[in-house]
């Protein structure tokens, strides 16, 4: 049982790892368009390098 | 902080002295202001269409970044101010979309996104902490005892109270509210479960008791969330759509001084015996008679008639046509709350008060069921106290047990699931739902009323007998109707250019307002115009007349049909519903668009107050009426009428006044709407039937003492996604 002690810390820090990242995504406006967000990774624009970054875009 | 610390940005100027210059750099970049455009552009549907639009606007001068959100079709672009939404919207219609300017100004638009991401959040704080706490609860369901149990337990406290306390505030403050008003609405058992149910928890966990409903406290916050997130989202995206469409009004007016100098004035300080101009293109301000000047006026939007009407001196003029082509003098007989537009607007607030208010569904199911959920667990409480003698800490368990297993998780969730899932079909079809409840009401409609001109049809005039004509002739034609701004004059241009044909050169090119165009081609007069002013016989259809020399040729014009108009007359007959055509229109061509189309109910020269009768009168005789319609004339029918849809081209006023709107040009998707709208109240009818069953099987096991938190759990997950897999078989 004393394994507990290492497994529960670990598990919820995991869980608040992982709500961390949501609240990321949701800052950065991810759900604004999930509909146009899976459409456009079909298109190759960007396939060799990532779009430039703009600082008004960073936020 | 100096000019020269500035970070380097986009230059406005392409000119190297500029560079050279960084203090004229920043001037110039600070004398560019930027601006935002919103646009709605509703025919976009893949990623091809991201990427046409987005590397085209890209090009497009002064256009810093383009970006299309496909969920919203909706088009943003920043852009230096020098860039107009026409240019833009001219540039998108050139590759073939359709747009329609939004006010990006709307500040309820910001309003709604922090609603909606809060919502979101809440829901996302309560789904990590449902799932963290069922890991915990897994492991006493599957046998952790003693002080193990109670560590688990508490855990799930320190993780469930926080939670709730953020999560839980949308029902909490609803609750709060429908309290304070004295009412019983359904956030009252919902808050009063989710309390509960943790401070009984808390209380076994510190007695060291076996059962704690920790989870089903966090997974009713949950679900509901989910329920109420989707209801949000469609409102939401239903009202912004309705606020943003753009506004077509005529707040000011040029009034002429007693020197014939003119100034522009609001029409509010616009008295009868006032003179105002009018341009040529532009609408009338006021009702009045006409002193001076020869024009024509198109009244499509106010009464129907998709022909021009000649306006000369004594000619009566109301508010909202539009002057085609000479400038007039008016005396104002009517301005402001008299005119007609204003007469107009006091009967569409007549019909509305007498638009009865609408029960949902959802608000009959919950009026029926919010009562039963306190009655029940407190009936539990009081029979087990009685049974067990007095054994407190049981009957409360078993009280609470009941209420959470009553609670309306799936109930909530029944509703929103499938209104959401058939908005957003419709949406994808390109029907927009303004009101909540007009899904439902659309369900239940059995007779369908249509507007003629710019409803069935386009409201455009297309040249049809371009074939009859020799080639010179045509280019003669192209080349007079290119000096105009008349409909037809445009409608004709529009063709030829279409069929690729050059203009003649014409030289001495003069309008004669009210007349037609003329001008000399190769040393010979030439007119485009009224066939008594060309010289020609009148033919029986709209039409404009050509004379070369002596030669003269006539042009025939109709009313393009909207695309889907046909099908969709069809497609309701199909259906078994009634259709009618009703115009302010004349009979020869109601009659005419009536038998092309099947209908064989119709009525030509119908007045605003007529179009609103009938309407009252079908409704008196049983019916359930669509009104389909995009006037001014139409707003008191569409009003009036059980439900009702308006093309996005349609007048504002008329768009305001429908509970939809159609985004594309073509009206075919009505009919999928209606079909979508019948199977989704039937979603929503077993989305009920399906909750209302868990609770018959599951009530009786609460009630008798045998429910553990594994089972309230487990309903209400299983009742939860059966609810929301039904909404989506939706097709």
């Amino acid at each position: 049982m004393e394994v507990l002690a290492i497994l529960i810390p670990v598990s919820l820090f995991l869980g608040l790892m992982g709500l961390a990242a949501f609240i990321w995504t949701l800052r950065k406006g991810m759900y604004d368009d999930p509909e146009g967000d899976s459409r456009r990774i079909l298109d190759p624009q960007y396939d060799d390098k990532p779009k430039p970054l703009r600082d008004e875009d960073a936020r | 902080m100096t000019l020269l610390s500035d970070p380097p940005r986009a230059r406005p100027s392409a000119c190297p002295a500029c560079d050279a210059a960084p203090a004229a750099q920043a001037r110039a970049e600070a004398a560019v202001p930027r601006a935002r455009l919103l646009l709605s552009v509703p025919e976009v549907h893949c990623a091809g269409c991201i990427s046409t639009i987005e590397r085209d606007l890209a090009k497009m001068a002064g256009v810093r970044s383009a970006r299309l959100n496909l969920t919203l079709k909706r088009l943003s672009v920043d852009a230096e101010a020098s860039v107009t939404r026409d240019a833009v919207i001219d540039r998108l219609e050139r590759l073939g979309y359709e747009a329609h300017e939004l006010d990006p100004g709307a500040l309820s638009m910001t309003e709604t996104d922090r609603q909606g991401r809060e919502l979101l959040m809440r829901l996302g704080v309560a789904g990590f902490a449902m799932m963290n706490i069922m890991l915990l609860s897994v492991a006493v369901w599957a046998g952790a005892e003693g002080v193990t149990r109670d560590m688990f337990h508490l855990i799930s406290a320190v993780i469930a109270i926080p939670t709730i306390a953020f999560s839980g505030q949308p029902f909490f403050r609803s609750a709060m509210k429908s309290l304070r008003a004295g009412r019983m609405g359904m956030d009252v058992p919902i808050s009063l479960a989710i309390l509960l149910a943790v401070a009984i928890s808390l209380f076994e966990t510190f007695q060291s008791g076996a059962h704690a409903y920790f989870e089903a406290a966090v997974m009713l916050t949950f679900f509901l969330l989910g329920g109420r997130y989707l209801d949000f989202r469609t409102r939401a995206m239903a009202r912004s759509a309705a606020q943003e469409l753009a506004a077509l009004e005529v707040p000011r007016a040029l009034r002429l001084d007693a020197g014939g100098q003119a100034h522009e004035v609001a029409i509010a300080d616009l008295a009868p015996g006032d003179l105002v101009l009018v341009r040529p293109g532009g609408r009338m301000p006021v009702d009045g008679v006409v002193v001076e000047g020869r024009s024509e006026l198109d009244r499509a939007l106010l009464t129907g008639e998709t022909l021009p009407v000649v306006a000369q001196p004594g000619a009566q003029v109301s508010t909202g046509e539009v002057n085609l082509t000479g400038p007039l003098k008016v005396r104002v007989s009517a301005a402001g709350k008299d005119s007609s537009l204003h007469r107009m607007a006091d009967l569409v607030a007549t019909a509305e008060s007498a638009r009865t208010r609408y029960t949902t569904l959802a608000d009959s199911a919950a009026r029926a069921y919010a009562p039963t959920i306190p009655i029940l667990s407190l009936g539990a409480f009081f029979a087990w106290l009685w049974i067990s003698g007095g054994d407190l800490r049981l009957s409360v368990n078993i009280a609470i047990a009941t209420l959470i297993i009553t609670c309306p998780c799936a109930l909530g969730l029944a509703v929103p699931a499938v209104v959401t899932a058939a908005s957003g079909k419709l949406f994808r079809k390109g029907l927009l739902i303004k009101d909540g409840t007009a899904l439902e009401r659309l369900a239940e409609v059995d007779t369908v009323v249509f507007d003629k001109t710019g409803t069935l049809t386009m409201g455009t005039p297309v040249p049809d007998n371009l074939d009859a004509h020799p080639e010179d002739a045509l280019r003669v034609a192209l080349g007079l109707a290119e000096g105009s701004s008349h409909p037809l004059a445009r409608a004709l241009a529009g063709a030829c250019r279409a069929r690729g044909l050059e203009p003649a050169v014409i030289t001495d090119l003069r309008e004669a307002p009210g007349y037609g165009v003329q001008g000399d081609w190769q040393g010979m007069p030439v007119k485009l115009g009224r066939a008594g002013w060309v010289g020609a016989t009148h033919a029986a259809t709209t039409g404009a007349y050509l004379s070369l020399g002596d030669a003269t040729h006539s042009f025939t014009f109709t009313d393009a049909l909207r695309p889907g108009a046909a099908d969709l007359v069809a497609g309701l007959h199909a259906q078994g519903k009634h259709v009618w055509l009703i115009s302010g229109d004349v009979v020869p061509a109601v009659a005419a668009m009536a038998r092309s189309l099947g209908i064989t109910q119709w009525h030509a020269n119908a007045l605003p107050q007529d179009k609103a009768e009938r309407i009252a009168a079908l409704q008196r005789d049983g019916h359930k009426v669509l009104m389909v319609g995009d006037g001014l004339n139409d707003t008191v029918a569409l009003t009036a009428a059980h439900v009702s849809i308006s093309p996005a081209s349609a007048l504002d006023a008329a768009r305001a006044a429908s509970d939809m709107v159609l985004l594309g040009r073509d009206i075919g998707p009505i009919a999928d709407a209606i079909r979508i709208a019948r199977l989704s109240t039937r979603r929503i009818r077993e989305n009920f039937w399906q909750s209302g069953l868990y609770n018959i099987v599951f009530v009786p096991i609460a009630l008798f003492g045998f429910a553990t938190p594994l089972w309230a759990a487990l309903i209400m997950s299983v009742s939860s996604v059966t609810v929301s897999l039904n909404a989506m078989r939706l097709k």
